[in-house]
This record gives C-alpha cells, structure tokens and sequence, in this order.
C-alpha cells in the first residue's frame, strides 16, 4: 500500500543557498506531524512546496496517489494555515471562512450551513458578522483554522499556529487543535521551534537542521533516544559528558569519564572509542550524602532555578564535568537541599543515551 | 509631563502660516466686494459671482478644464495601479530600478521642463505621423496624464505595500485564481488610495498652469491659463470670486484624498 502522503528527495535551492535539502518522509492518513527545527532551517519553505507556493528544485510529493508537480495551489487538496494568519481584513468572519467554499461554487444555503458549522467548532458561534479586526489574537488564530479547514484539505499545514498567542492561551489551544484534529481525522503538518508544543501536539515530530531532516520518530523516541546530538540538544534539556569506551560489563559498557560511568548502548560500540554520553536532567537524583548507587559521583553546586513544580541546579563533578540537574517537588516533606553546597548525584545506566561521533 | 514649545517657534510658524493664508482669506473677503478696487472695501454682495455665470470664456475655460482633470485623473489613475502592481508584485523583472527611477523622476523635474519636452514629442509626432494635429484639449490631456500618472503610482504603491503578501496566497490557496483574487481581495483594500491617487491627479491636472501653456493650442485655454491672461489686463474682484472657487474644491478634493490615504481598516 502507498503512503497517503509521500515526500520524496525534495530539495529547494534559492540561488546558491539550500533551503531544504533532500528532504523525504512518508505521512499516513489523519497523522499530526510536527516539523520542529531551529529559525532559518527550512520549515516554512517545506510547507510552501507542500501547498505550492514553491517550485520543487528536485524530488516530488504525492498526496494521495496524486503526484503535485503540475498541480497549481489552488487545485491542490491541500490548506495553509499562515503565521500571519492573513485573514481578509475587508470580510467578516463569516466570509472569510467562506471564500474557499464560494471558489468551489457550492449552493450558497449548503455554503451557510458549513460556516456555522466551521464557526461551532472553533467555538466562534454568533461571531459571524464580526471583522477580523475586532477579535483577539485567539480567535483570530481560529478564524484562520475554520477558514483552511473550510474545503475540507487532505492535507492541512500550519505555520507556527501559535507562535501569536500568551503562554496560557497557548497551551489551551494546543489541546483544542489536538481535539479539532482527532475530531475530524484530517492529516496536520504543523511547523514549530517551539518544542513543548511539538512534544504536546504530534504523533510524530521531524527535526530539521540546516535544511535536512535529521530525524523523524514518535515524541517519546525523539525525547528518550535522540540519534545525534543536534537532536538531543535541541529538544529537552540535556547534559552531554565526553567519554572513552572501555569494556562491556554485563548489561552496560563501562565508560570513563573523569568517573566511571556504566551506560546502556548498543552492542556496536568498540574499546577506547570516543563518545558523547547524554542525560536528561529530570533523569538525575541529588542527594546530601552518599547513597552508594551506580554512577554515584560527588559534586558542587554552582547554581539553582525554582521553578515551582522543580529545581533545577547546576552542579559540577569530577574534573569540571559540568551537569543540569532536575528535581521535581513531588514529596512535601522532602528534605529540600537546595542550600546545599555541595552534595551527590546519581544516575541509571539505563537513563543514558550514547551518541557515537 | 508636558513639552512646551518654545516661544520663537511659535512665531515663526504663526508668521509662516499667517504669510500662507492671510493674502487667500484677503481674496476670498474681497470677492464679496461691492465695489471694483480690490483693495477698497465698499459693503457686501454677491455681484461678482454672478457675472461669472454670464462670463462665457471663463465657463468654456472652466469646461474644459474639468473635461481635461477628469480624462487625465482616470487615465492616470489606471496607469499609476499598473505600475505600482508592477512594482510591487513583480519585484525581480529587469530595468525595476530604471522604472522605478523613472516614474519618480517628474515629480521633481521643474514644469517648465515637462512642458517644453512634451511640447517638443508632440511637435514630431505631428511631423513624422500627423498626429496630434496641432496643440488642443488633447494634447493638454496627454501632458497631464503623463505627469498625474507618477503621483497616481506613488499614493497606489505607498498602500499596496503595506498589504501582507500571504493575503493573496491564501486566497489562492482556497481556490481562488487571478484575476479574481486581485478583484475580491487586493483592489478592495487599495480603493481609498485609488480614489486619492484620482483626486490628486485631478487636482494637479486643474491648477496646472505651466505645462498647459506649453501644449495648449488656440481655444483649448484651461481656467487656470485665462485667469492669468486676465489677470494681465489688472485683477478684477471676479478673478477673486472664481480664485475662491476653485480654492474650496481643490481643498475639498485633496481633504478627501489625504483622508483616504491616511485612514486604515479598523482600528488595530
Ligand atoms: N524567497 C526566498 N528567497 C531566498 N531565500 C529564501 C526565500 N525564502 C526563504 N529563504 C531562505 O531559506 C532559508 C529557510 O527559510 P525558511 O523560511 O524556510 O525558514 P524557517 O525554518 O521557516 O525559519 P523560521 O523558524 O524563522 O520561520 C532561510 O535561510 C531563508 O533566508
Ligand atoms: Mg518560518
């Protein structure tokens, strides 16, 4: 069975800059797939080639068994949602959500029935006759989604959906887009640099750097087993500590890195290689005194943040190792040793990631 | 905390503005002059708008100056959006900044230059195709389009660009094509500044004195070139009265066109 979205080896030259380069990935029917990537890495112009606004240098996209390389936007089964929402300033709500509908030359009462419609789920009922101009940031930002969602897209992309809205309203409509999207089972690209909200919103996340697609997997792999360290970096919080291999003991591979340190990796690793061991710093425990754990280590505290719901602490270990450290607040009586100068942490094997190279 | 302005600024802007408009009220007040000194005041009336009623070379000049302001301001206006279209939507064709340098360059240019340059192409046209033949209403209107058409494009593109990009792509993106989605979404957007860039081009096209002399032939006078001429033989208080008529249409019109240019959709 073919894909119902395929993207096959797109690349996208401006002049002599690469702006996407070689990109191919395969969608399957009512997925909410993020593209997560840093400023600049080529998101938007993916999703421009994707609703056809751009001009592929090389590669092509199938959706649905259809092949778009001569398919002009406006015939593609395919709805943006932009960053700027570019809502008709001159229409009400009501015809802006209906402006795609009037191109498909529907009855015009069939044409009323699906804005109400569109406005009832975007929970806008009897905001119909209303400018644009006179609606808050979210719901101008629903607006906008009623109107893409309007012709009923295959395939519907969505520029950084949020990247308008406070922090509060924000994580509200992160829900409501997940609900929206469940409720009618359409296929979602939504494009980010905001990494909560792709770990919150996807079935899967694609990160970009620099172009290239590095790695496509599900949150919880993107999060718990990153494959390079520009990925690791980038989403979550993480320590990187430089280590050489020495052997394998059992389950783990010892490593040394100014501690001994016992990691879980593959069985490819080799003897005296050299390698990046990464660790989430929710994944470390501190302590006041020594609990005679595996990679238990000494260190000093440089550093800490309240946040509430955690700490997080800065601590340095054994020749300068430098790592971020995560304490959630989950015991009331929970000896706080946030005054702490000095103190242990320690780690599962099973909580490191190993990143060759 | 409030700024003061300093007293020497305000003198100089209540002389600045006294030089500019007390000489325009004094003609205005003089045209309800009874009597025929226009610096004697000698009681009220209305005599001297009257007579323009029954002055025949000022309505024939009148005429044709509203037949030339309104031909010229359309023409104009339509190739002002052409070029300010192509100007902005079309950013990468070659010779934009050739254009661009171009269709500003009038603007700045003095009159009499326009005028004599234009008097001069006509002039060959005639020669090589025999048209226009001789200098008339036409020719004048040619003249004014072409110099009105700069303005147009300027107060066109100055809205234009202010109108996000993603607009029209989303309106494509929901099926819409062209021309339509110029139609439907751009024009109803740049209509004040279309409507400005009209009055202005009529504005410019009624008041011109210098570039009609130039390419006005015998019975094509517009107003502005009689008034002058009569103005030659001493001013006379109906000179007054049709000056401050033509003194509150214009500032109507350029009122107007200001007001659509500087009014936005909503209130953000
Ligand atoms: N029309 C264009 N002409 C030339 N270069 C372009 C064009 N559009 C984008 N680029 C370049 O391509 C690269 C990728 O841009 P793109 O807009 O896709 O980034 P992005 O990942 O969406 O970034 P952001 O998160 O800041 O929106 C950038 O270096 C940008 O300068
Ligand atoms: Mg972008």
């Amino acid at each position: 069975m073919t894909p119902f979205i395929r993207i096959q080896n797109i690349s996208k030259k401006f002049g002599k800059l690469l702006a996407v380069d070689d990109v191919s990935f395969n969608l399957e029917r009512g997925e909410l797939f993020s593209l997560l990537g840093p400023s600049g890495c080529g998101k938007t112009t993916l999703l421009r080639m994707l609703a056809g606004f751009e001009k592929p240098s090389e590669g092509y996209i199938e959706i649905d068994g259809q092949n778009m390389a001569n398919v002009d936007p406006a015939d593609r089964p395919v709805n943006i949602m932009f960053q700027s929402y570019a809502l008709f300033p001159h229409m009400s709500v009501s015809n802006n959500i209906a402006y795609g509908l009037k191109r498909a030359s529907l009855p015009s009462d069939e044409i009323k029935a699906r804005v109400e419609e569109l406005l009832r789920l975007v929970h806008l009922s009897g905001m119909g006759a209303r400018k644009p101009s006179t609606l808050s940031g979210g719901q101008r930002q629903r607006v906008a989604l009623a109107r893409a969602l309007a012709r009923r897209p295959k395939l519907l992309l969505l520029d950084e959906p949020l990247a308008a809205l406070d922090k509060k309203l924000r994580s509200e409509t992160q829900f409501e887009l997940v609900n929206i999207q469940e409720q009618l089972g359409t296929t979602f690209i939504v494009v980010t640099h905001d990494q909560e909200e792709a770990m919150t919103l996807s079935t899967r996340i694609g990160v970009m750097d620099n172009g290239k697609l590095v790695q496509t997997a599900t949150p919880n792999e993107i999060y718990e087993k990153p494959e390079t360290r520009f990925v690791a970096d980038f989403v979550g919080d993480i320590s990187f500590l430089e280590a050489t291999v020495i052997e394998r003991t059992g389950k783990y591979w010892l490593m040394e890195a100014a501690t001994p340190i016992y990691a879980i990796g593959s069985s490819t690793l080799t003897s005296g290689m050299k390698v990046s061991l990464a660790i989430r710093p929710e994944k470390i425990t501190l302590t006041s005194q020594s609990t005679g754990h595996l990679n238990e280590f000494p260190v000093e505290i440089e550093d800490w943040a309240f946040y509430g719901a955690g700490t997080q602490y800065k601590v340095i270990g054994p020749d300068g190792i430098k790592l971020k450290v995560y304490q959630s607040h989950n015991q009331p009586s929970h000896a706080n040793p946030r005054h702490l100068e000095t103190g242990f942490v320690h780690f599962s094997p099973d909580a490191t990631i190993i990143l060759e190279g | 905390m409030r700024s003061t302005v300093p007293l020497l600024v305000k003198l100089l802007a209540t002389a600045g503005f006294g030089i500019l408009y007390i000489p325009v009220m004094m003609m205005m007040i003089y045209s309800f002059n009874r009597g025929k000194l226009v610096s004697v005041w000698a009681g009220f009336s209305t005599k001297w708008y009257k007579e323009l009623w029954y002055d025949d070379v000022l309505l024939t000049a009148l005429y044709k100056s509203l037949l030339i302001g309104f031909s010229s301001a359309t023409i104009s206006t339509i190739f002002g959006l052409l070029i300010a279209i192509a100007f902005l939507r079309f950013s990468n064709f070659r010779g934009r900044l050739f254009l661009s340098l171009f269709a500003s360059a009038p603007l700045v240019m003095p009159e009499a230059v326009t005028g004599l340059s234009m008097l001069l192409l006509f002039i060959a046209m005639e020669a090589s195709f025999g048209w226009p033949s001789g200098r008339a209403v036409d020719t004048i209107m040619i003249a004014h389009a072409t110099f009105g058409m700069c303005c147009a494009a300027v107060v066109i593109q100055t809205r234009l660009r202010d109108i996000d990009k993603s607009l029209e792509e989303a309106a494509k993106d929901l099926g819409g094509r062209q021309p339509f989605v110029f139609l439907s979404i751009i024009l109803p957007l740049i209509l004040p500044s279309i409507i400005a860039a009209w009055l202005l081009s009529f504005t410019l096209s009624f008041d011109d004195l210098v570039i009609a002399s130039f390419v006005s032939g015998p019975g094509s006078s517009t107003l502005p070139i009689v008034i002058f001429s009569k103005i030659r033989l001493g001013v006379s208080p109906e000179i007054n009265a049709i000056a401050t008529l033509m003194i509150l249409t214009i500032s109507a019109l350029v009122m107007i066109g200001s007001f659509l240019v500087l009014r936005r959709d909503g209130k953000k």
